[in-house]
């Protein structure tokens, strides 16, 4: 178990190495951090001198250890638009994400469950039937789209939710300003949290329902049900727990694609997050704050990634850690 | 004299109709209105040129005046212009024509790409296996466990503030291709791999071997042909998953430009006037994008009960 956790741990170090790399080449050749700082009407020599000053005619290896140095220390640079250290911008935004992503997570937890145990349970139910039948349309329309549609229906036809930002918001610690503390929040939310969990919540109740039709075809379910124990029992208790595993380790590394998704839901529906920030950022070439939300994003994949695994390895007895460890 | 013919082997083609995957198409009603449906757009798309009443990539045939004019069958349509027209006065009918052409090049040139990698790599990892394997199916891992949705856009957005738009919307198509193709090869390179370590206990592989075949042979040529069938069902679903991930590119501004929209770059540009009631800028080319997605998926779906119920587990 050691010799797992080392090697997940090493190649998570292995993976920031080189998300690291890439940021630092596309610092090193997107845009002039001296035209930031001093505009064009400075002479060749100052310029120079500057550079100097800067270390930005120090060697690759130098440049890219400074980078990291920094980096270590929590300074990944300044952004050229907002004046502040990178970091502390994507800190201000990260928990306007974070809380759109926890709320579609318990949307999706909320309904995919009950919805995959039913339609593995009853297959051939004219329910189970629809349901499966709107999880392919569900997989079919792209989460902008769901976003669009909603606005459209919800905030410019029937004006029952705003379309836009996060509304009334209540700081609870540092930088952490939270939706779900009013009545005005949590309409702001609900479109959103909806857009997002859209794209996810038929992928897991398609998992659900396979992994579990597959468990309910078992020897241990059968043995069970000869035991005489209530159906109940037997879908809730034994069957669902063996289900969730494999459901788990999915949804550890969807998380991540979640943080992509973000992006799109919150560019439509103009939310305050990181992604909206990130296309923000790339349109003013902010550098800084490119490459900082890089390494960002890239630290949140390689950590949920890496535990995921691990919690995996620990859960699971039939895992062969040492060929995983491979 | 008897007749020699009235019981003559059925010709080729009869052999593919009464085959069990012909027979269990025809069965299914989803699966061959999915079909007709698909084979409807692609061949609109196809015919673009022909079908479309003008050029959309001609601004100088646009008019202002013409600007926003809802579809035909609302009140104050224009008989010109079947599904109206956008902000600049572009005829809709004839930009969604071309916009699923776009959608679907992109789509279908990023999954060869991504078959290509994916089958090659997970044909090496499989056959040569040891360190080969374990180095190349770890890559495969990390590779998987970055969004590609993510990686495109982090991609496409510093290769657009590097290079200007004015390149990058010349070069979109190709770097579309290139991002959605190259992010998702893994998903060809497990699946060809599981296969291939099948394939390889066989017999016919080791009499290939002692016939004195190279592994590049063998590989090609007796491997991969019976591969085949888990390649098919996750093309498909492949081909659907890189038509939305082009949608959703195209929409944040990362991909086909507004005066060269593919589909999703025409729900962006219409999705600024949905506040302002002009819905069918936006809900007719998404329209079409769903139908087209949609139908593919179901093929997909009827394909995987038909050739491998065990890959039923997603």
């Amino acid at each position: 178990m050691l010799a797992y956790l080392v090697k997940r741990v090493f190649q998570a170090i292995a993976v920031m190495f080189a998300i690291s790399l890439i940021s630092f080449a596309i610092q090193d050749n997107l845009g002039d951090p001296l035209r930031e700082l001093v505009g064009q009407s400075v002479s060749e020599e100052v310029r120079q001198q500057l550079r100097d000053e800067l270390g930005l005619n120090d060697s690759f290896l130098q440049q890219y250890l400074r980078f990291v140095g920094n980096a270590l220390q929590g300074d990944l640079g300044t952004s050229y638009f907002f004046k502040e250290p990178a970091l502390d911008v994507i800190l201000k935004k990260l928990p306007a994400t974070l809380e759109l992503v926890f709320a579609a997570t318990l949307i999706i937890i909320g309904l995919s469950v009950p919805l995959g145990v039913y339609t593995a349970i009853k297959p051939n139910n004219i329910l189970s039937r629809t349901i499966m039948g709107l999880s392919i349309v569900g997989i079919s329309i792209p989460v902008f789209l769901t976003a669009i549609l909603m606005i459209f229906i919800f905030a410019v036809g029937l004006r029952w939710l705003p379309s836009y930002g996060r509304g009334e918001i209540v700081p609870v610690w540092g930088s952490w300003e939270t939706n779900f503390a009013t009545v005005d929040g949590w309409l702001h939310i609900l479109l959103p949290a909806v857009a997002l969990a859209s794209i996810m919540l038929p992928l897991f109740v398609r998992l659900i329902r396979a992994e579990m039709m597959e468990v309910l075809q078992s020897e241990y379910v059968k043995y069970a049900r000869a035991k005489g124990i209530s159906p109940r029992r037997i879908y809730f208790v034994h069957a669902l727990k063996n289900t969730l595993l494999p459901v788990i380790t999915v949804g550890g590394v969807q998380i991540g694609t979640m943080v992509a998704y973000t992006i799109l839901t919150e560019t439509v529906f103009q939310w305050p997050g990181m992604g909206f920030m990130f296309l923000e950022a790339v349109n003013r070439v902010d550098t800084p704050l490119i490459v900082a939300y890089l390494i960002v994003v890239g630290f949140i994949f390689v950590v949920t990634n890496t535990i995921v695994d691990l919690i995996y390895g620990l859960v699971n007895p039939t895992v062969n850690i040492a060929r995983m460890g491979a | 004299m008897t007749d020699i013919n009235a019981t003559r082997e059925p010709g080729r083609l009869g052999r593919v109709w009464n085959s069990n995957f012909v027979y269990s198409f025809r069965k299914n009603p989803v699966a061959v209105v999915s079909m007709a449906i698909f084979l409807l757009i692609a061949a609109a798309a196809l015919l673009a040129p022909w079908l479309a009443p003008v050029d959309p990539y001609d601004p100088s045939l646009f008019d202002i005046m013409d600007s926003e004019l809802p579809p035909v069958w609302s009140d104050s349509g224009d008989s010109r212009f079947l599904f109206g027209t956008d902000d600049q006065g572009r005829d809709l009918w004839s930009a969604i024509l071309y916009g699923t052409r776009l959608s679907l090049i992109i789509g279908l040139c990023a999954v060869a790409l991504q078959a290509l990698l994916g089958i090659s790599i997970g044909l090496i990892a499989g056959y040569v296996g040891g360190r080969t394997d374990s180095l190349l199916m770890r890559l495969a891992d990390i590779q998987l466990s970055f969004s590609t949705l993510m990686v495109a856009i982090i991609f496409l957005a510093v290769t657009q503030a590097m290079f200007g738009s004015e390149t990058f919307n010349q070069y979109a198509v190709f770097m579309l291709i290139a991002v959605i193709g190259v992010a998702e090869w893994p998903q060809y390179a497990r699946t060809v791999r599981a296969t291939v370590l099948a394939e390889k206990k066989k017999e016919y592989v080791d009499s290939a071997r002692v016939l004195g075949f190279g592994p590049l042979r063998i590989m090609v040529r007796h491997i991969l042909p019976n591969s085949l069938s888990p390649i098919f069902v996750i093309s498909t679903v492949q081909v659907a998953n890189a038509i939305i991930s082009e949608a959703s590119l195209s929409f944040l501004g990362l991909g086909m430009p507004p005066s060269q929209p593919s589909l999703g770059s025409l729900i962006s540009s219409g999705f600024d006037y949905i506040f302002s009631g002009s819905w069918w800028i936006t809900a007719i080319p998404g329209v079409v994008l769903v139908v087209l997605v949609l139908v593919i998926n179901l093929l997909g779906d009827w394909m995987r009960d038909v050739l491998n119920p065990k890959l039923y587990k997603g």
